[in-house]
């Protein structure tokens, strides 16, 4: 019994995992080479070999929604990192007592239902009756800078010229505070010294920015960057909710995760949907890769400089 | 076995019982001496969603007073998560309901899978209420194979709702919105002209009545019986035609159904006419544009076009634990005239079953609809609405129309090409 019993102790964590990650894991890949209809069952399932694959990829919506994937992610990844970065130095330098408030504040966004946010967005972003139109045409009427704005109502969620930035902003603005919360923890451990010494030196704030707190967050920047490029190739929530998906133009922000999803439970073609996640499973992991590389070589050419 | 004493003879008394409700839409009277099947104990689960989970919610007191052995739990999830939900338990084979409620836009997916119990095959026999309900509707729920996967509960009779008082002011009849598809595109500019009111919500809308309207029997929406795609056929010619028409004239408010915006054109009296099914009334009335009541009328769509417009199944999942009590509910919930009547008032579902259109109730003044007798007209549409097939992968190949229209009305596409650009695309989807 004692030769089992650290088995037994640690069993629930390794029982929970087959059952929740390694089965549907190896499920999938499984899945990825047959093709079922899920509703009549397990036993529907025929085997096809590599058809799911090439048929993904030479569909044309595929490739359409891993364009706006890249499209999506790139408009909100790129400014939530140059937001975040200064913000959170300009935070962690200005607000003393009240900085956890002012970072709650942020954060909340990240922490708030999707449905709510939905429904926040869709009446702000309305083009008959949502309060951003109604402000540009304010603006819009003002004298000296009103023709920079807008006279007509913009069809923010109705038109495919708007749907893109529109969605990406509001992306942008839930996960700014996540963020903002990775480099100011980061900013926290930057030795005190080095601000004092550079300041005895004679460093402007700016080059102390420029020269210390910057090379000195790299680590974070490379976390946090690598965090935001798997999430956002697997963006699904944001443009799910916001559009309706029976709207024409719901295409233009439909993500590579949002086509699995209509590929399963709309086109009832699981096979091809759990294709289509490997394909994008490779993309994400080629893309972290690639973005590992990046900082490592920067690294290493730091550190030989240093030497 | 307790199945041999199902069938049409307790049927019969429990609808004769109903019969002497007197007022059929709170249907409270136990049958008188019915001999009502002898359903062992158990505790039934139906998945359904809103709004039709209230006509089971408001049924169940007379359930529980008929089959007080047999409880039911009402699990209710909204419309796209329940299907989806669904189809993983079907995929699973596990956690199944044992009456499933499924949606018309989902049905053909539904009944062609090999997850539900035929209901034509005994202990089942739905082939013997096939006569009673509207002939449509029973093809929609056939699969290729000729299995029934789900009993048909209620229909949606494509109308066209429309504002009078807005109409009146801009000097338009009726007969301007109904006579022709064309007449109909006139009248929203002289609306417009008048009284800057949009006439549709979303041009959009056009084609998608249009091309479900005047359908031949056993022809498809989106396939033609041998499977092929016919979206670039006349009809979706025309109705790209119509909603561009529509679109370049001005008269609608470009927004898509069910949305915040959709809605908030109803409310601010923005929009002044919606072709749907007539199922809409219930919404209108409820939570649309209830400040309008009065003021709105129903009429028969342009061109007298006839379309089916939604509507609802029950099935029974083949791994479903009580089946026998499973088959008795739904039987209760559509072969029942009174039980459907009453879904026609509570939640504006209009019967799939034929007996109830004889009841009086059909002939009710809508006080939402200035007294007119709507139902009647309802009644009407949807005893001439031709039998449509249905194909497992319609709502692919509306995805797929709905974004070529778009770029027809956004951006100028030209038809011809946006429709084989859908042609090719379903096809290739459809593994065709």
């Amino acid at each position: 019994m004692k030769k089992w019993a650290p088995y037994l102790f640690i069993s629930p964590f390794f029982i929970l995992f087959a059952v929740f990650s390694l089965f549907p894991l190896l499920f999938s890949i499984y899945l990825s080479f047959n093709q079922w209809e899920a509703a009549s069952g397990v036993e529907a399932m025929q085997w096809v070999g590599l058809d799911n694959y090439k048929y993904a990829l030479s569909d044309p919506w595929f490739l359409r929604s891993l364009g706006n994937t890249v499209w999506l992610a790139l408009a909100s990844g790129v400014p939530q990192h140059l937001v975040a970065i200064p913000l959170a130095a300009f935070i962690h330098n200005s607000f003393k007592r009240s900085r956890n408030l002012v970072i709650g504040i942020y954060f909340l966004p990240f922490i708030t239902s999707s449905v709510a946010i939905a429904m926040v967005f869709n009446t702000l972003f309305s083009r008959d009756y949502g309060q951003i139109n109604v402000l540009l045409q304010w603006c819009a009427s003002l004298p000296l800078i009103g023709g920079l704005f807008p006279a007509e109502s913009i069809d923010w969620l109705g038109s495919s010229l708007f749907i893109k930035p529109a969605v990406a902003f509001v992306i942008f603005w839930r996960y700014l505070g996540w963020n903002l919360v990775l480099y100011l923890s980061a900013l926290q451990v930057i030795p005190k010294d080095l601000y004092e010494a550079a300041t005895i030196d004679g460093a402007s704030k700016r080059q102390q920015f420029w020269y210390i707190t910057l090379p000195q967050l790299r680590p974070m920047i490379y976390l946090a960057v690598t965090l935001t490029i798997m999430g956002n190739l697997q963006l699904f929530e944001e443009p799910f909710v916001l559009v309706a998906e029976s709207s024409g133009v719901s295409q233009s922000v439909m993500t590579t995760a949002i086509f699995v999803y209509k590929t399963a439970f709309s086109s009832g073609d699981f096979g091809t949907a759990s294709a289509i996640s490997w394909l994008l499973f490779l993309i994400i992991a080629s893309t972290t890769w690639v973005n590992n590389r990046i900082f490592s070589r920067n690294e290493r050419n730091e550190r030989k400089e240093a030497k | 076995m307790k199945s041999s004493i199902l069938g049409a003879a307790p049927l019969a008394a429990l609808t004769l019982a109903f019969g002497v409700a007197a007022a059929p839409a709170t249907p409270t009277v136990l049958p008188q001496a019915a001999p009502l099947p002898a359903l062992a104990p158990a505790t039934i689960t139906v998945a359904s969603f809103p709004d039709l989970d209230r006509a089971v919610k408001t049924a169940l007191p007379l359930w529980e007073k008929l089959y007080p052995q047999v409880k039911v739990k009402l699990v209710s999830l909204q419309i796209d998560d329940h299907h989806n939900s669904m189809t993983t338990a079907l995929a699973a084979g596990a956690r199944l309901p044992d009456v499933m409620a499924i949606d018309f836009r989902y049905v053909g997916s539904f009944a062609e899978s090999k997850g539900m119990e035929d209901l034509l095959q005994l202990p089942y026999g739905a082939g013997q209420y096939r006569a009673l309900f509207v002939p449509f509707t029973f093809v929609q729920a056939t699969s290729a194979r000729g299995t029934l996967g789900a009993m048909p509960a209620d229909l949606g009779p494509g109308t066209l709702f429309y504002r009078k008082d807005l109409m009146d002011k801009a000097g338009i009849q009726e007969t301007d919105l109904t006579q022709s598809w064309e007449s109909y595109i006139a009248a929203g500019k002289k609306l417009k002209a008048a009284t800057g009111t949009y006439l549709l919500a979303g041009a959009s809308d056009l084609a998608d009545i249009y091309i479900r309207a005047n359908l031949k029997d056993g022809e498809g929406i989106y396939f033609g019986d041998k499977g092929q795609v016919l979206v670039d056929s006349p009809r979706f010619v025309k109705a790209f035609e119509l909603a561009k028409a529509a679109r370049v004239a001005g008269i609608d408010a470009r927004t898509v159904a069910w949305t915040g915006e959709w809605a908030e054109g109803f409310k601010r009296d923005k929009v002044a006419s919606q072709m749907m099914g007539s199922w809409l009334s219930g919404h209108l009335a409820k939570w649309l544009a209830p400040d309008s009541k009065g003021q709105w009328r129903a009429a028969n769509l342009p061109a007298g076009a006839l379309a089916s417009y939604g509507g609802s199944f029950y099935g029974i999942p083949k791994k479903a634990a009580n089946k026998t009590q499973a088959w008795e509910f739904i039987k209760f919930m559509t072969v029942n005239k009174d039980i459907q009547l009453h879904s026609l008032k509570e939640i504006g579902a209009f019967p799939a079953l034929k007996a109830a259109y004889a009841d009086p109730m059909m002939d009710e003044p809508q006080p939402y609809f200035g007294g007119q007798k709507t139902r009647l007209l309802a009644r009407d549409t949807a005893a001439k609405i031709p039998v449509i097939r249905v194909d497992k992968f319609d709502a692919v190949a509306r995805d797929i129309v709905n974004m070529e229209l778009e770029s027809v009305l956004a951006q100028n596409k030209d038809i011809k090409t946006a429709l084989a650009d859908a042609k090719a695309l379903i096809t290739h989807r459809a593994r065709r």
